[in-house]
């Protein structure tokens, strides 16, 4: 190896210009992404029993009065796709900020119990207590935030997270699960519909009542993860390395933490816990978007788009209803099996 | 660039748990010098380590650097005058070289500021310094066990401290790549100035390249001094339990260790003598 000396012009050069073309390729993605959301989102507002073109729904967007369309576009499909675009957007970018701080795809919050943990506590509430609206919002929040920190507390005690929080967090999620079952089969009166909310998570019977807070803690919650993208991905390279950058490494995961279990709590208070959106989401913009950067906005793009088209798909497609967390399930789940046959080919570790 | 920053620890003391591992340890490192620690395994090296660039709160004493305690430095500020590359560092799934080395820069970045010409001018040098230049658009994760630690090596260099910390550098590399490595924080040493301290497990190598050498056991230094006056035969027997001879190392001058074991010694150097002289 030779002297240390100033670099040659050409190498500055190359370096510029291999930083350039990876954030023009992450921007591309993101455009076309974003493009993919409005689509979705238009046709979710025109497709349904009745097809309505697009200038109809954009009057009635737009506040005018249209016979027919202003009940079924603004009252029933706009609170319906609304919602479907905000809990995406929570559940990738909530999703995808777990997966990075842990390091491991396997971690997303749906696999380790924190967006069940808020299911069942938000059914509980319904159910056992008749609470609605906010109450049950906050009861979620609480709920997901408990389980964060005893999964936090059981699994960072000599400051690793792998194998042990992600078991840990399996078995959480099983006790949830049987949680919200067990809730459930105490509430007589509800139809099956109804209960899948709370199981695989629904769109179906939205309105802004349960929309706005979920937009609300979107608009608060997403800027924060935002700010950290540079720290996380920081993260990513282990504490030691990230500690030795000026990383404040605890403080990182803890705002992380708070940012990502708010955001699932809140959308999860609306329309259950859409299964697998943010497990999917970050590994699917990882893909798309290769080596150049930060996943935080593809991911959170990619679960908007996941959850659109998957309810799109479960209303019309099947023949019959199904409610978006079944085809998010379904599509899910082999995904989930593949990761664990591949990681235990890798050497066993997860 | 000349480095003329301070590191001292006074009284340190370290531990995981309820166990201690540094105890009450002083330890002055010579500015613009290389340090070598060396000691057996388990003796607390890669812990004085971490706890010098602030990864682990000390029990008692402090780690000072321009004679203000570490753990009480900005975290940025600090990683701007003091790089740790760890033992084992993580590189993230198909992550470039490029873009590896550019995690570097973070230090001298803020939340919202512009990637600027000086951070690619940082990583073009680091990566010409350590002849990465044709490998910085391969995933790291391709690449051999001796150009993955030169990558992690501009990665620290690409953060331009003045002080850099290695926590065993030279492990899983050939001798061809150790001498590689050696040779570049020499380099590094000699045209920037850089403050350079490393734990290593081969005492010879320490020996060659360090200016200040620095053998612990027990939690405490036991011998520090230039490699003449720490890599005796007295001070391998008290450290590590081991008898050996030291010599001139005719290419380099500087003291080289002969072990001796229970087996294959020579007529020449029988093993009562050596067992007489300890």
């Amino acid at each position: 190896m030779t002297a240390v000396a100033a670099p040659r012009p050409a190498t500055v050069d190359a370096v510029a210009r291999g930083r350039t073309r990876r954030a023009a390729r992450r921007r591309l993605v993101v455009a076309v992404l974003a493009v993919l959301v409005v689509a979705a989102f238009a046709a979710s507002l025109m497709i349904g029993q009745t097809f309505y073109p697009p200038g109809d729904v954009l009057r009635v967007v737009l506040g005018q009065d249209v016979p027919g369309a202003s009940f079924t576009v603004g009252r029933l499909r706009l609170p319906r796709a609304v919602l479907a675009v905000v809990a995406g957007l929570s559940f990738g970018l909530a999703g995808v900020t777990f997966q990075t701080m842990l390091r491991n795809p396997l971690a997303s919050p749906d696999v380790i119990g924190i967006t069940s943990g808020a299911s069942a506590a938000a059914a509980f509430a319904i159910v056992f207590l008749g609470w609605s609206g906010t109450a049950v919002s906050v009861t979620a929040i609480v709920a997901a935030l408990g389980v964060a920190v005893l999964m936090y507390t059981l699994a960072f005690t000599d400051g690793v997270a792998g194998t042990r929080l992600i078991l840990i967090g399996i078995g959480i999620a099983a006790m949830s699960k049987s949680i919200t079952s067990y809730v459930l089969s105490k509430a007589g009166a509800w139809d099956f519909a109804e209960a899948l909310r709370w199981l695989t998570g629904s769109l179906n019977g939205t309105t802004w009542g349960a929309t706005v807070p979920a937009l609300l803690a979107l608009v608060v919650l997403g800027p924060l993860l935002l700010v950290l993208t540079r720290d996380l991905s920081g993260l990513q390279l282990g504490d030691d390395t990230a500690s030795a950058l000026g990383i404040r490494v605890e403080r990182t995961r803890i705002t992380a933490i708070v940012g990502a279990v708010g955001l699932l709590a809140f959308a999860t208070a609306a329309c259950g816990p859409i299964a697998f959106v943010s497990f999917l989401a970050g590994p699917i913009a990882a893909r798309i978007v290769g080596p150049n950067g930060s996943l935080l906005v593809p991911a959170a793009l990619v679960g908007a788009l996941l959850v659109l088209v998957a309810d799109l798909v479960g209303q019309f497609a099947l023949g019959t209803r199904f409610p978006v967390g079944v085809v998010t399930g379904v599509l899910g789940a082999p995904y989930l099996i593949y990761l664990i046959v591949r990681t235990n080919r890798a050497g066993g570790s997860l | 660039m000349t480095a003329t920053h301070s590191l001292a620890a006074e009284a340190l003391t370290l531990g995981y748990g309820d166990r201690t591992v540094i105890d009450e340890l002083d330890l002055v490192v010579p500015p613009g010098r290389i340090t070598a620690i060396v000691g057996a395994n388990a003796c607390g090296k890669s812990t004085l380590l971490r706890s010098m660039s602030r990864l682990l709160a000390p029990r008692g004493g402090q780690v000072l650097l321009d004679g203000k305690a570490v753990h009480r430095l900005p975290a940025k500020e600090l990683a701007r005058t003091l790089g740790l590359l760890p033992q084992s560092p993580i590189a993230p799934e198909g992550i470039t070289v490029a873009d590896l080395v550019g995690r570097g820069r973070h230090p001298h970045q803020g939340v919202f500021t512009r990637w600027r010409r000086e951070d690619d001018e940082a990583v073009a040098a680091a990566l010409e310094a350590t002849q990465t230049t044709t490998l910085a658009d391969r995933p790291v994760d391709e690449l051999s066990g001796g150009q993955r630690q030169r990558v992690w090596i501009a990665m620290a260099l690409a953060q331009q401290t003045d002080l850099l910390l290695l926590d065993e550098p030279t492990t899983f590399l050939d001798v061809a790549h150790q001498v590689e490595v050696l040779d570049l924080l020499t380099d590094l040493n000699r045209a920037r100035g850089t403050t350079v301290v490393m734990v290593l497990h081969d005492l010879n190598m320490a020996a060659r390249y360090a200016d200040h050498l620095v053998a612990l056991a027990a939690g405490r230094v036991h011998a520090a001094g230039t490699p003449e006056d720490v890599l005796t035969e007295d001070h391998v027997r008290a450290v590590f339990g081991l008898d050996s001879r030291v010599i001139v190392d005719p290419t380099s001058e500087r003291p080289l260790m002969l072990p001796i074991g229970r087996h294959h010694m020579a007529a020449a150097a029988p093993r009562d003598v050596v067992r007489q002289v300890g």
